[in-house]
């Protein structure tokens, strides 16, 4: 198992020492000249040519890349010119925001999507098939930023029950004492049910409007790979051998029909995790999405980078685990690798 | 179980919504002394002289620093509270005697810093210095009042500075009371300082050697800035909000939003729509300053072909639709700077009204003079981070100078690119803004039609009669200097390289209860005159 974590490691390595390059260079093909953008008001072409030299981006690109590098090594990702701040800090207080937000839209939607494919499947042409069709199609076709928008507006602005969209906690709250940076865990751990449940009430609108987003390809495969496991041969036996539905149905169905699932959910978290920029531009939370666009915006090359290479790690840490739980789920992955 | 237990909690959370909040009664009364202020970007920095300090980072240093010296106030037209440029009033210095060859400042002899370290002499020419020393912003600003070399500044005893003049410059005194020379605490910077790093620039940009009327108790970078009084504050009346929170909402809708439930207090970035429509809001206040000494305008390129023609330039001035622009772009929230009697000068103010406005017939007139009946075709450009009033601007400008005969593409800009689009002047048609701090007509010439060409210069406009104007009016006073004026607004009417449309007003929306708002040149939010309730 520790061999296999390893080799699996290893070939992560190159992709990796890629994306380092990829980046750095594509942050440095794009037009924008971020010495002229920070220049600010009185910004004579001497200005500009004083900012430029301060930021190094007077050398050469090589020279550029090697003290990339050598950061990088050190593990500073350099400083943003936007918010002013170290690259690596902001990271580490804007993933879990977007981890927090993302991880509960999942768990909502995994706790809906699935029943409803499993149902959908085994009841196949019955009104709770129609359903899933139903909710599946709406949530595909309704982009994330037009729910979020639309619940703001309904349950904030009309109906007044939700609170306003203001973050991830009301203004005149303090976050709680920093432990994991999901605002939950920590004031829960901490006790502070107040900041709790004020972190609750901020988190439930976002939450809801990803998950209708993400609930789709969900329901949509799992009803799909139950189908085609339903139909097959051992299933038939198992059923011609008198076992009850439910053993049928969660026992063997399931189990086997699960692996393209987990697959799915792989893909559905890491994309929601870089894409959720329109709900945490809608509901102003402090994510790493919306880090990262405005940098690109404002030609901030450094959080562009640190952006693009923790998204990296976190896919290949995704894919290992991802692995790791085929091979729990079902042992012939196991054997093949 | 963890698992099904946290979504039991969050669908019961989902449910319960609708109970109220649990506030304690101290919660209550803090929403009571705070203010809560909504706006789009956040502070890049904690000090203003820092590489790239954005606008937010202005505000933040208006309120938290100290100047020697600060601008008084008077009513505008419409009754509101404006700084008043003609007037200076202390802040750190009590008192100053000014002579033809230097400044004399009496420093208050109670204040102090935020750490309790009294303010003194040298505190002032360390931070004048730095300001002069950084480079960038902080020392152009410096050198627009002739504040050139740390030699100009003198610590005569304690709570004596001099400024030594280099030359007679109208603009010293003013550039003091910008908000470039800030007070900083030497001793607490100097602490921070390295060798590499002699100003401590590192560590001031995230921490306060200051003295100002509010401390930062927060920061969150891109979130929100939470401020509270400092309540031994010394260089003006106490300010009568305790607690004053700055945060960032991205959302334009959302903003508008959380003003009309009453849940925020004021906001600043909302699009014209908005702010016209708000102004029939029972509940809230909205007040529009004109920007002064700014203008939206349309530039174009007197070093290409076809404009580089003055009959081309004109007739594209006849040609603009004016008025549509300032119903369907701006909803009537900005001033006509078209229209006037004439084409002359009308005053020393700046900007005025041309005597432009949209005369098809004439404008074609025009083009067939210059040669150019059968047509031209060119490129309008303009910067995609303002294109909420850029794009329908370009729009009717585009389908305005095809009547004419003048057929245009429209390019944007990413925002990123716009500054160096601007600095190679290559672009032949623009639509852009620009506001000087400043309010003297010659402060805007100089950046905007001055032959030194700077990158507000989008026109690279150079005209030797006009620069000797503009030089002249900037070190004269009197008739002299009015002459001065008087010719180079002519000539910009007559020559035209930049068409100037609208005059923008700043746009501030607060609940009823919110009043004391003042407009400041600097176009950030002053909070230390503002109150609640």
């Amino acid at each position: 198992m520790l061999k296999m974590l390893l080799s699996r490691l290893a070939t992560a390595i190159p992709s990796l020492i890629g994306v380092v390059i990829v980046t750095f260079m594509l942050t440095r093909l794009l037009p924008g000249d971020p010495a002229a953008y920070f220049a600010g008001l009185a910004a004579s072409p001497q200005a500009i040519a004083e900012i430029r030299t301060k930021l190094g981006l007077d050398k050469s690109l090589p020279e550029q890349f090697v003290a990339y590098i050598s950061d990088l090594l050190h593990g500073n990702l350099g400083n943003s010119l936007s918010t002013g701040q170290p690259v690596v800090a902001e990271i580490a207080t804007r993933l879990p925001a977007s981890g927090e937000l993302t991880l509960a839209a999942l768990i909502l939607a995994v706790c809906i999507a699935i029943p409803l494919g499993v149902l959908a499947a085994v009841k196949q042409g019955t009104w709770i098939d129609h359903l899933c069709r139903i909710v599946t199609t709406a949530g595909v076709s309704l982009p994330v930023f037009f729910t979020g928008l639309l619940f703001a507006y309904v349950f904030y602005y009309l109906l007044q029950i939700a609170p306003a969209p203001t973050g991830r906690l009301d203004v005149f709250l303090s976050p709680p004492t920093h432990i994991t940076g999901f605002y939950l865990i920590d004031s829960a751990l901490t006790g502070n049910l107040e900041t709790f449940w004020g972190a609750l009430r901020q988190l439930a609108l976002p939450a809801i409007s990803m998950a209708i987003f993400s609930l789709a390809p969900l329901a949509r495969m799992t009803r799909g790979s139950m189908l085609s496991v339903l139909g097959s041969d051992f299933i038939r036996t198992a059923r011609a051998s008198g076992l009850a539905p439910r053993t049928v149905v969660f026992t063997y169905a399931f189990r086997n029909a699960v692996l393209p699932v987990i697959t799915t959910l792989g893909m559905v978290f890491s994309f929601l995790l870089g894409a959720n920029v329109l709900v945490e531009t809608v509901f102003a939370w402090p994510g790493i999405g919306l880090y990262a666009v405005n940098a690109l915006i404002t030609s901030d090359y450094a959080p562009v980078q640190g952006f693009v290479l923790t998204m990296a790690l976190l896919y290949v840490a995704l894919n290992l685990a991802i692995d790791c739980l085929y091979g729990l789920v079902d042992p012939r992955v196991r054997l093949d690798s | 179980m963890k698992r099904r237990s946290f979504i039991k909690t969050t669908a019961a959370g989902a449910a319960a919504t609708a109970a109220p909040a649990i506030w304690s009664a101290a919660k209550a009364q803090a929403r009571n002394e705070t203010l809560l202020i909504v706006g789009e970007s956040p502070p890049n920095s904690m000090d203003i002289h820092g590489v790239g300090a954005n606008r937010p980072a202005y505000e933040v240093s208006w309120n938290t620093h100290d100047r020697l010296i600060t601008y008084g106030v008077k009513k505008d037209a419409n009754g509101n509270d404006h700084y008043d440029y003609t007037k200076l009033e202390p802040e750190l210095a009590t008192d100053w005697n000014v002579t033809p060859t230097s400044a004399t400042f009496k420093l208050r002899r109670d204040a102090k810093f935020h750490d309790g370290t009294p303010i003194t002499a040298k505190d002032v020419k360390w931070s004048f210095d730095r300001a002069v020393k950084v480079g960038g912003f902080p020392t152009f600003q410096m050198a627009a009042g002739s504040l050139q070399k740390p030699e100009q500044f003198v610590v005569v005893d304690d709570h004596t500075f001099r400024v030594d003049f280099i030359r007679a410059d109208k603009l010293t005194l003013p550039d003091i009371g910008v908000p470039v020379p800030v007070i900083m605490n030497s001793e607490l910077c100097k602490k921070h300082a390295t060798a590499a790093d002699p100003w401590a620039m590192e560590w001031c940009k995230n921490n306060h050697a200051s003295g100002g009327a509010y401390k930062v108790e927060r920061w969150q970078p891109g979130q929100e800035v939470v401020y509270a009084r400092y309540d031994d504050w010394k260089n003006g009346p106490l300010p009568k909000v305790k607690r004053v929170i700055m945060r960032i909402i991205p959302s334009a809708g959302n903003r508008r939003a959380l003003l009309e439930r009453g849940d925020a207090d004021l906001s600043f970035d909302l699009p014209s729509k908005d702010f016209s429509e708000l102004r029939n809001s029972p509940k809230l206040t909205v007040i529009g300053t004109p920007i002064e000494n700014a203008m939206m305008y349309l530039g174009m390129n007197v070093n290409q072909k076809p404009f580089d023609n003055v009959k081309v330039r004109q007739a594209v001035a006849w040609a603009l639709p004016y008025q549509q622009i300032m119903d369907s772009v701006m909803f009537g929230q900005a001033l006509p700077l078209f229209g006037g009697a004439d084409n002359k000068f009308k005053g020393v103010y700046w900007p005025q009204k041309d005597g432009y406005k949209t005369d098809i017939a004439k404008a074609k007139a025009l083009m067939a003079e210059a040669g150019f009946a059968n047509g031209i075709e060119t490129t309008l450009s303009f910067d995609l981070g303002l294109a909420s009033t850029n794009e329908p601007l370009t729009v009717l400008i585009q389908e305005s100078l095809a009547q004419i005969g003048i057929k245009t593409t429209i390019n944007k800009i990413p925002g990123a690119n716009w500054r160096g689009e601007l600095l190679k002047k290559n672009m032949p048609m623009i639509t852009n803004a620009f506001g000087g701090w400043l309010n003297y007509p010659e402060y805007f010439f100089y950046w905007c039609y001055h032959g030194q060409n700077a990158v507000f210069n989008t026109m690279g406009y150079k005209n030797p009669t006009m620069d000797a104007l503009i030089d002249k009016a900037r070190f004269t006073s009197g008739p002299e200097y009015e002459a001065a004026v008087k010719g180079f607004i002519d000539i910009a009417f007559e020559e035209v390289p930049r068409v100037p449309i609208f005059q923008p007003l700043l746009n501030v929306a607060m609940q009823k209860n919110v009043t004391g708002y003042r407009y400041w040149f600097h176009r950030q939010l002053d909070y230390r005159q503002l109150m609640k309730g």
